[in-house]
């Protein structure tokens, strides 16, 4: 079990809305976003699965070059592949844009 | 594929089985009205999966949304069936009791609330042992509290099917709705199977677990209410129908004499043929709601 | 799992009710008996092993569709009897607990086993609401759905602190099994996480019981000790009498408050959010 913990202080756009997507079956994660409390990104993970902190790092890395929301995201994950993961994000970012 | 099955009303109905706890549970209200209670941004998870390595969800796998049913006051709570099997923790336990007697309070005050319990559950979640299981006698004892003044509306739609402790939920309910593909049960075939034997039960005998646990079946012989198409418009006007219909004179729980005489009249001496079964029970004479 | 199951069933059934002779009407594995208890009658029900039972997947102690329905017959039967009885004189319902589990039968679930549990826990509990002390005294072993089909509606359960008494939700060995664990290692498990604990006294911290009863041995208690579990089931029915028909004590006892705080703030979130839905 490991807890992860990132930030992306270049995040700063405004947003107003929140999302959630996904079940936490196995193999798969859930994705909570909503606005940050201090105007910049933070990410927390719980994850089943320990020893990728590096692969979260480079999938939200990736996540957060394109979409530049303050907001705050926390994922409870239960071993699902990065493609997964970034595609949960890209739906729960696309929710909160419309 | 024959193309003279395919009616407009097949092509146009939204499968309810592929839509997820949330949905299933919001498509039942009428437009508009209804609100997620205790969701997953409020974060109340299980305190005891993480502790042993399993990730949790932030709802618990329980989904509570409060709103009008046919306009009248309903709750739905929903267990998720991807997650733990849709199993009962304390946690999302403790959201359907929880809501079964705010509902019942409501009702007592003068404001009828029935409650429709969507059960895709294998029963008590094993982490979670003893609380799980005293979360499914307390989320029973609720049901049977409310019942008295609003309709408890169960629906076993599947894949995952209702069993373990929570068949008893769907036992003490006013109405239970099932779809062909739903299962209702106390043990799962696989259980059977380990517990006394794969001559007892074959669990890889797909045929005769539908034919014993289906929902054609429950109907069929009187244990369950409605036999519904996989189809969200259909189920929630189910739904609708039996909040109309109020709490039954009777409820079928409470019919001991009946049941028991039936149970007294089984050849035991040998495996009961469920279809044969089902005629008996069906054909025989009695309460009908 | 103990060769024992049933015995201290049947053992404490005999101490309370008098005699362990089943009805006619009844299965040999459903004991019932209205007897005296303190100054007033009260009904004594037990599910014991009935290795002659019909149904092949009850013979050792397991709750199947007959007993069900037999418990839910006669609990109805005193439901009615006390129909007209002021509150405080509806007696108490008293269900001696020792259940191996639920049945695992294809006959159990081809004649819809879970209505028959639903039955009886149906009956157990409307007994409560309509007033009647119920009190649950578990002499043995109390699992799943053999629990919740027979005792578990109670206002108070009881419990000898033993080595004999599990409470649980499945076999130790298919716990571990399911949990890819060996049993030492869910043993283990159990002391950390009180839920998944095997023992009486991890039960006890949450929130459930009662009380603990001690006696040197269950099956062949002294004097003194059945004096002191009658006294035990005689103050357990005076606090049910005193509280609420409901279940609420389960998790408003002070022990429930240390260890069920995810029922507690679900209970509090909901309501909180419930009034301005």
């Amino acid at each position: 079990m490991e807890h992860i913990e990132l930030s992306y202080p270049e995040a700063k756009r405004l947003i107003t809305r929140r999302a959630h997507v996904g079940v936490v079956g196995s193999g798969d994660l859930e994705v909570l976003l909503e606005p940050s409390r201090d105007g910049v990104a933070h990410v927390t993970v719980t994850t089943s699965v320990d020893g990728f902190g590096d692969a979260w790092k480079a999938v939200l890395d990736r996540f957060f070059s394109k979409f530049g929301g303050a907001v705050r995201i926390h994922i409870n994950d239960a071993g699902a592949t990065p493609g997964n993961v970034l595609l949960r994000l890209e739906q729960a970012a696309e929710a909160v844009e419309q | 594929m024959n193309m003279t099955n395919l009616s407009p009303e097949f092509l146009n109905r939204r499968s309810f089985i592929e839509l997820d706890a949330r949905a299933r549970a919001q498509c039942l209200f009428d437009q508009g009205t209804s609100t997620e209670l205790v969701g997953p941004f409020d974060r109340i998870e299980s305190p005891w999966l993480p502790r042993q390595g399993i990730a949790p969800q932030s709802d618990d796998g329980c989904i509570i949304f409060k709103g009008k049913i046919g306009g009248s006051p309903a709750v739905a709570i929903a267990f998720e069936g991807a997650f733990q099997g849709g199993s009962v923790g304390e946690v999302s336990g403790a959201k359907m009791t929880a809501a079964l007697d705010l509902a019942a309070r409501d009702s007592e005050a003068g404001k009828p609330t029935s409650a429709v319990l969507l059960l895709e559950t294998g029963g008590v979640r094993l982490q979670e042992a003893n609380l799980g299981l005293a979360a499914v006698a307390e989320i029973v004892s609720s049901a049977l509290a409310l019942r008295r003044h609003a309709p408890v509306i169960t629906i076993v739609a599947g894949t995952v099917g209702c069993f373990g402790g929570m068949s008893l939920a769907a036992g003490v309910s006013s109405y239970t709705i099932m779809t062909r593909e739903g299962r209702l049960g106390l043990n799962g075939a696989e259980v059977i199977e380990q517990e006394s034997g794969v001559d007892e039960f074959d669990a890889s005998d797909r045929a005769l677990i539908w034919a014993i646990h289906g929902g054609e079946q429950r109907v069929g012989m009187g244990l369950a209410d409605s036999l519904v198409e996989d189809d969200a418009d259909e189920i929630a006007a189910t739904v609708r129908g039996y909040v109309r219909a109020g709490v039954p004179a009777k409820h079928r729980s409470e019919q001991v004499e009946f049941y028991r005489k039936r149970i007294a009249a089984i050849d035991t001496s040998s495996q009961i043929d469920p279809a044969t079964l089902r005629q008996k029970w069906s054909n025989s004479k009695g309460r009908v709601r | 799992m103990s060769e024992q199951v049933g015995l201290r069933g049947r053992v404490w059934f005999k101490i309370l009710a008098g005699n362990d002779t089943p009805d006619n009407d009844d299965p040999k594995s459903v004991l019932s008996r209205t007897a005296d208890f303190g100054s007033e009658p009260a009904l004594f029900l037990c599910v014991v092993p009935d290795e002659d039972s019909r149904f092949p997947c009850v013979r050792d102690g397991q709750v199947g569709l007959e007993e069900a329905y037999a418990l839910a017959t006669h609990i109805r039967k005193v439901i009615g009897e006390d129909a007209d009885e002021p509150k405080p004189q509806k007696r108490p319902i008293i269900a001696i607990v020792d259940v191996k589990s639920q049945a695992y039968g294809r006959r159990e679930e081809t004649a819809g086993i879970f209505f028959a549990a639903a039955t009886a826990a149906d009956a157990y509990a409307s007994a409560r609401m309509a007033g009647h002390p119920v009190i649950s005294l578990v002499a043995g072993h109390a699992f799943s759905g053999g629990f919740l089909t027979h005792g578990y509606q109670a206002n108070r359960i009881l419990a000898f602190d033993d080595a004999g008494i599990t409470i649980h939700a499945m076999h130790k060995e298919a716990a571990a099994r399911i949990t890819l664990r060996s049993v030492a290692e869910l043993d283990k498990l159990g002391h950390e996480i009180a839920p998944m604990s095997y023992d009486v006294r991890d039960y006890a911290r949450l929130g459930l019981l009662f009380r603990l009863l001690h006696a040197q041995d269950p099956q062949n208690p002294t004097a003194d000790e059945v004096a002191e579990v009658r006294a035990a089931i005689a103050a357990a029915i005076v606090d049910a009498r005193s509280g609420t028909a409901d279940l609420s004590n389960r998790w408003k006892s002070d022990v429930a408050r240390r260890t069920r705080k995810g029922t507690l703030a679900v209970r509090a979130a909901l309501e909180a959010q419930w009034m301005n839905a």
